[in-house]
């Protein structure tokens, strides 16, 4: 088990290196279009080959993952932050708090999110650019996606409040947002944490979603959901296996991230 | 032995007898046959977008017209593979000398397809509502070349006339577009004279169309039209869904077929993929020049700026369109006319060169100004705007990305958006909420006349700047006075010079950006017998009526 964590880092850590050395490694960057050659296959000069209007794959392939690896976890973030918020101060509150809180829940976790996000994203002003659409859509994403990770939160502070150690720290005087801070908090880290990293994956692919249903990411802009959107004309995998490659990529990280909890986070 | 004779010759006369009854039985069972082999059976295939209306003349979008198509009834048809115009509801007609006046003699006995008879009334009735200015019919838009009411006298139930304030010429070929509609039948639009009747709609998933009991046409052997039972059109915006539907046998047809796809089948399925060649049909880009848009007031003036469009116009690459985007099953478009249409192209237009140096020649002339490989306006504002377009269109998305590097090259930065259709459409339409819009025409008629509801500044489908009161600019004044004296007079050659002009004006102005107009392609299953695609709307169901399917296409749903 804990060789498996220490391929998933090394795994992890490699796709992270090898999309901050963009720059480097394609220098030509994701936006170039090679006109000559439109949907070439692997060559010397574009090693994954190049798009339907002759960018080079590999270029956008490390600039989407760039994207995709920093604002997902900024989104897993956003959204655990939110729940921590919501559910964890419910919980611990408990009463009518929870109960309002719960509602909110189950109000959120009924309501038919896609449908609603390509409403929220046709909203929009139109004249955005790439980077803005990029980070709009990941926030939209974040702002959202709070009330599954909240419903987990709420029941773990609702068993913390009764708890020993909250109620010894009662008798000695703590209330209030210090008692939430100091001792009910830290108690919800592993719920915290196992909450963040689930919740990466999940947003890199409704970003994906997003994208094949052609509301993502703007054009130029490369992510991992433009780039599976490719696979949508691809009737045959024998015809252009290296179109695969951002496929296979988005599953061997999704893989690590899931191989990166610990055995604590896994149980809670 | 004369009793044995007599008894053989019986049993060989019953013998006789009995071989012509099983000979007659087996032939009416192959007659029977080979008339169920002929009848029968639901066509499917897919609409792309949602209709908007059933009502036939306020139809104004693919999906619409191809149900208009289908279940409305017209005086007179342009066959799609001769575009001869050809009697259907009319036995015939007759255009007065000045072209103001068309008398129909209309076929007797005839009924709408809920058995209320069809009648001079129902012509009149329909021509009125067209021409209502609160409808905003674009059917009716066709036929408004003056000032004035449309009078309609029926001086028998079989008899028609139709008089119109200034001459329409063309005339008769505009009513290829006016399905009649009921006067009186309480099912209003539901009540159609075409070969099939909308049976089921089910927003956002299918319309089917059934079989009209009282359609009149029959083939030469006297069976009813139209073969098949239904119709059922697929609500499916997904092109890549609708190929993998099609190559599954799940669908019949698909109508205007992607590049990249047939180009696909073509390698494994020849047989199935059809390229008629240029199409009428044309992609484009325009600007919303309208002056209550909700957008900033130095982005109007961009907009309005004749050098301003030219110069974006300048700076894309078409050839690169044409061979990159649609692997040269498309040529670089010159105007609102396609090349294929040989009679009313106006072969002395080209299509712009792709030149950036003449962009930004144009674009000084009005002041602008490159920076750091940024263009600014005079005002010192940044060149940016955003260009619109329908999400799941693959071929336009891609053009969009192409324009989007070609513009960038003259310093505007382009934002590209796409959304599902019925936003689109409301904001290109009714708010106005757009900066640059990305979108094709269907041409359905040969004829300029049939382009009215495009070009008068007062049309609905003026897209840049739509339902003006009075003209806003000279040369939007000069294009509505050259469309109504086109219309108005039967004069080819006069006719003729003036859509040239027409054409002209619109190069000049560049309110539409051409950018290509693209090969009719088209896939039809081997089960599909009868079908013939060409370049006009509907390429693959022109002749729905008589397309006949065989037994593997209900076997494989």
């Amino acid at each position: 088990m804990k060789a498996a964590r220490v391929l998933a880092w090394i795994v992890v850590a490699v796709v992270c290196a090898l999309a901050l050395a963009a720059n480097w490694l394609a220098p030509d960057g994701y936006a170039k279009q090679f006109r000559e050659v439109p949907g070439s296959p692997p060559s010397k000069a574009h090693i994954l080959g190049t798009d339907d209007v002759g960018r080079d794959r590999f270029a956008r392939l490390l600039y989407g993952t760039r994207i995709s690896l920093l604002l997902a976890p900024a989104a897993a973030f956003v959204s655990t932050a939110l729940a921590a918020l919501i559910g964890g101060l419910a919980g611990y509150l408990g009463g009518i708090w929870l109960k309002i809180a719960r509602a909110a829940t189950d109000l959120f976790l009924s309501l038919p999110w896609l449908f609603l996000l390509i409403t929220v994203r046709a909203l929009l002003p139109l004249n955005v650019s790439p980077l803005v659409s990029v980070l709009i859509t990941f926030l939209i994403l974040g702002l959202l996606g709070w009330a599954a990770s909240a419903r987990v939160l709420s029941t773990s502070a609702s068993a913390l409040r009764n708890s020993d150690f909250v109620l010894q720290a009662r008798a000695a005087g703590l209330h209030g947002p210090r008692l939430f801070l100091v001792h009910v908090l830290p108690n919800l880290k592993p719920v915290l944490y196992a909450q963040f990293w689930i919740s990466i994956p999940v947003f890199i692919l409704s970003e994906a979603n997003l994208g094949i249903l052609g509301l993502g990411v703007a054009e130029p802009l490369p992510s991992w959901g433009s780039l599976l959107r490719e696979l949508e004309g691809l009737i045959s995998f024998r015809e252009e296996p290296w179109r695969l490659v951002p496929l296979l990529l988005l599953i061997v990280v999704m893989t690590s991230f899931q191989a990166l909890l610990s055995q604590e986070e896994v149980t809670a | 032995m004369n009793g044995r004779q007599t008894n053989s010759r019986t049993s060989a006369l019953s013998f006789r007898a009995k071989r012509g009854i099983c000979s007659s039985i087996l032939c009416l069972i192959i007659l029977s046959f080979c008339a169920f082999a002929q009848n029968g059976g639901e066509l499917h295939f897919c609409l792309r977008t949602e209709p908007k209306t059933f009502d036939p003349l306020l139809v104004d979008e693919d999906a619409s017209l191809s149900i208009r198509y289908l279940t409305g009834g017209v005086l007179a048809r342009v066959n799609r593979q001769t575009q001869a115009l050809e009697p259907e509801l009319a036995e015939s007609w007759k255009v007065s000398a000045d072209s103001r006046q068309i008398t129909f003699k209309l076929r007797h006995g005839l009924s709408f397809s809920d058995g209320t008879p069809f009648s001079s009334a129902d012509v009149a009735y329909t021509m009125q509502r067209a021409m209502d200015p609160a409808l905003h019919s674009s059917a009716g838009d066709s036929f408004r070349s003056g000032t004035g009411n449309v009078v309609t006298k029926t001086p028998s139930p079989d008899q028609i006339s139709i008089i119109f304030p200034a001459p329409i010429v063309g005339l008769d070929r505009l009513f290829d577009q006016v399905s009649i509609m009921s006067s009186h039948s309480p099912k209003k639009e539901k009540a159609v004279l075409g070969p099939f009747m909308v049976a089921d709609y089910k927003p956002g998933s299918s319309v089917r169309l059934e079989r009209n009991p009282f359609y009149w046409k029959k083939d030469p052997q006297g069976r009813r039209l139209p073969y098949l039972d239904a119709i059922v059109l697929d609500i499916q915006p997904n092109r890549d869904v609708e190929m993998l539907r099609f190559k599954r046998g799940e669908l019949d047809l698909i109508n205007v077929l992607d590049t990249d796809y047939y180009d696909r089948l073509a390698s494994t399925s020849p047989q199935l993929v059809h390229d008629a060649g240029p199409s009428l049909d044309s992609d484009f880009l325009w600007f919303n020049q309208v002056a209550s848009a909700p957008i900033p007031d130095y982005k109007k003036a961009w907009f309005r700026s004749t050098n301003f469009r030219r110069a974006v116009s300048a700076a894309i690459n078409r050839e690169d369109i044409s061979r990159v985007v649609y692997n040269g099953h498309a040529q670089p478009a010159v105007g609102p006319i396609s090349p294929a249409n040989k009679l009313w192209f106006n072969s002395s237009l080209k299509p712009e060169a792709h030149n950036p140096q003449t962009a930004l020649d144009r674009l000084k002339a009005d002041g602008f100004q490159m920076r750091d490989g940024a263009l600014f306006d005079k005002t010192g504002n940044r060149v940016e705007f955003s260009i619109v377009t329908n999400a799941g269109a693959k071929a336009r998305e891609r053009m969009a990305v192409l324009i989007q590097e070609d513009l960038g090259k003259i310093g505007m930065k382009v934002n590209l958006v796409t959304l599902d259709f019925p936003s689109l459409l409301e904001r290109i339409s009714q708010k106005f909420n757009y900066e640059a819009a990305m979108l094709g025409f269907r041409n359905v008629d040969l004829d300029p006349n049939g382009q009215m509801n495009i070009w008068l500044s007062s049309a609905e489908n003026h897209a840049w700047n739509p339902q003006q009161k009075a003209p806003e600019t000279a040369w939007e004044a000069e294009i509505d006075k050259l469309m109504r004296a086109q219309a108005s007079t039967s004069d080819m050659k006069k006719r003729k010079q003036s859509f040239d002009r027409v054409q002209a004006i619109v190069y000049e102005q560049a309110p539409f950006i051409y950018l290509v107009n693209q090969d009719a392609l088209s896939a039809v299953s081997a089960a599909v017998a009868g079908a013939n695609p060409g370049i006009l709307h509907p390429q693959t169901f022109w002749n729905a009526e008589r397309l006949t399917l065989n037994g593997t296409a209900s076997a494989r749903r």
